[in-house]
């Protein structure tokens, strides 16, 4: 029994250190990359702005997908299929692996941006996301 | 009586540290999965089964994200090539991967495509394309459209709740599982299908 335990606290230490070494490990990376301050404000103005796409003239942001209250599940606009909240409060798995983190920053910003969204603007976007 | 228990044991034993010693030499976990669901357990599935299920994790997280995640076994392998080859255009979406992934998806998409794999829909699918036929979508195969032209549009595409038939598991209840029996077939927003 208190072995048991030990180990889901261990396990749950474990998890909690990997959690917020994901993020860290990205805000140091941005600020390698010369960011000095971070946004949260404008962070969570990109998130919600339109941007007009160049092929289709409609209209793409990240609520699209990942809709507007952040604690409830999205759905993809295009397959229809649900993905998990955004906020790492409703999920936990969420923001904690950066290859994962980094590949879905190049994909979206592509889809919704049309281009690959700056240190400054990842770092602005991240720090709005965490707090929720 | 008692030497057919010990006998029974030193077999068992025996069976597990080989298991062990197998499981141990195969340091590729995902690649484990398959050979076992292709071995022995395999041949017993594919009379039951329509196509092999997906096992690989690395599959499921990267192409059932977006997505149900297609058994590999619904498209031939050069689909699967050619698909893999442009990720950044997918159809209208980025689904680009670190090479490494991308590599290892593709080996694992060529290994299990229909073309290679011995289930019952896996073989249909081929028979119906043409040697040179490369197909990216599986609802474009011809058997596909064949197995589903007698359901109504206004069931699929003009159907709020559904929108394409590119969502097999929307309707099919088991196709995570490699199953498209129609007798297991729920539409949503209209119910069972009965071809009768
Ligand atoms: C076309 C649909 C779509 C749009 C639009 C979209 N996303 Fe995503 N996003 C996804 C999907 C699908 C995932 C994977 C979710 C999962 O694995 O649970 C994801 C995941 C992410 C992740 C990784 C989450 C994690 O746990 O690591 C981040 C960060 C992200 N999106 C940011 C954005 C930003 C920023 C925008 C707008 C610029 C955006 N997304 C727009 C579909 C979309
Ligand atoms: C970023 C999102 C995204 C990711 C990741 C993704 N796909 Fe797709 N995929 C789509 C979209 C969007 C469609 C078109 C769906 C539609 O028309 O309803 C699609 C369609 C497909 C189809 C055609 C389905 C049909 O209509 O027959 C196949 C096959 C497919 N994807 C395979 C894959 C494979 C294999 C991977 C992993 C390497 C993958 N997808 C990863 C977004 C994605
Ligand atoms: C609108 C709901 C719907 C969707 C979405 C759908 N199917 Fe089907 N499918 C059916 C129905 C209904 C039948 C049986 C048709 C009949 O009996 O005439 C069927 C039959 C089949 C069969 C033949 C099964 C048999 O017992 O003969 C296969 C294989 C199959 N579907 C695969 C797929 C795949 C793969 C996808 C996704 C790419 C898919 N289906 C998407 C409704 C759907």
């Amino acid at each position: 029994m208190i072995r048991k335990l030990g180990i889901t606290v261990v396990l749950f230490s474990a998890s909690t250190v990997i959690f917020a070494d994901a993020i860290s490990d990205m805000f140091t990376q941005y600020k390698a990359q010369g960011v000095t301050s971070i946004d949260a404000k404008a962070g969570q103005a990109m998130w919600s702005k339109e941007f007009k796409n160049q092929k289709t003239g409609k209209m793409r942001s990240c609520t699209n997908c990942h809709g507007n209250d952040l604690t409830q599940a999205g759905k993809h606009v295009k397959t229809g299929k649900e993905i998990k909240p955004m906020a790492p409060s409703a999920y936990n798995k969420r923001l904690t692996d950066v290859k994962k983190i980094k590949k879905w920053f190049k994909r979206n910003c592509k889809w919704t941006v049309g281009r690959e969204c700056s240190a400054q603007e990842q770092a602005d976007i991240l720090s709005y996301l965490q707090k929720l | 009586m008692k030497s057919l228990t010990k006998i029974i044991t030193a077999t068992g034993i025996a069976g597990i540290l080989l298991t062990t010693a197998i499981v141990i030499a195969d340091d590729d976990r995902y690649e484990k999965n398959e050979r076992h669901e292709k071995g022995y357990l395999g041949k017993f599935f594919s009379k039951k089964l329509d196509v092999a299920p997906v096992k690989n994790a690395l599959y499921k997280e990267e192409c059932g994200s977006c997505h149900f995640a297609y058994q590999p076994g619904l498209l031939p392998a050069r689909s699967w090539t050619k698909m893999m080859g442009d990720l950044e255009n997918h159809f209208d979406e980025n689904a680009e991967l670190d090479k490494d992934v991308q590599t290892k998806l593709t080996q694992y998409l060529v290994k299990n495509a229909a073309d290679h794999a011995n289930y019952k829909r896996s073989r249909r699918i081929m028979n119906s394309l043409s040697k040179t036929d490369s197909p990216l979508r599986i609802t474009e195969t011809p058997y596909f459209i064949r197995k589903h032209n007698e359901i109504p549009k206004r069931m699929v595409k003009d159907n709020p709740k559904l929108g394409s038939f590119s969502k097999c598991a929307a309707c099919h209840t088991y196709a995570e599982k490699g199953s498209y029996d129609d007798d297991a077939v729920n539409i949503p927003g209209i119910g069972r299908w009965d071809d009768d």
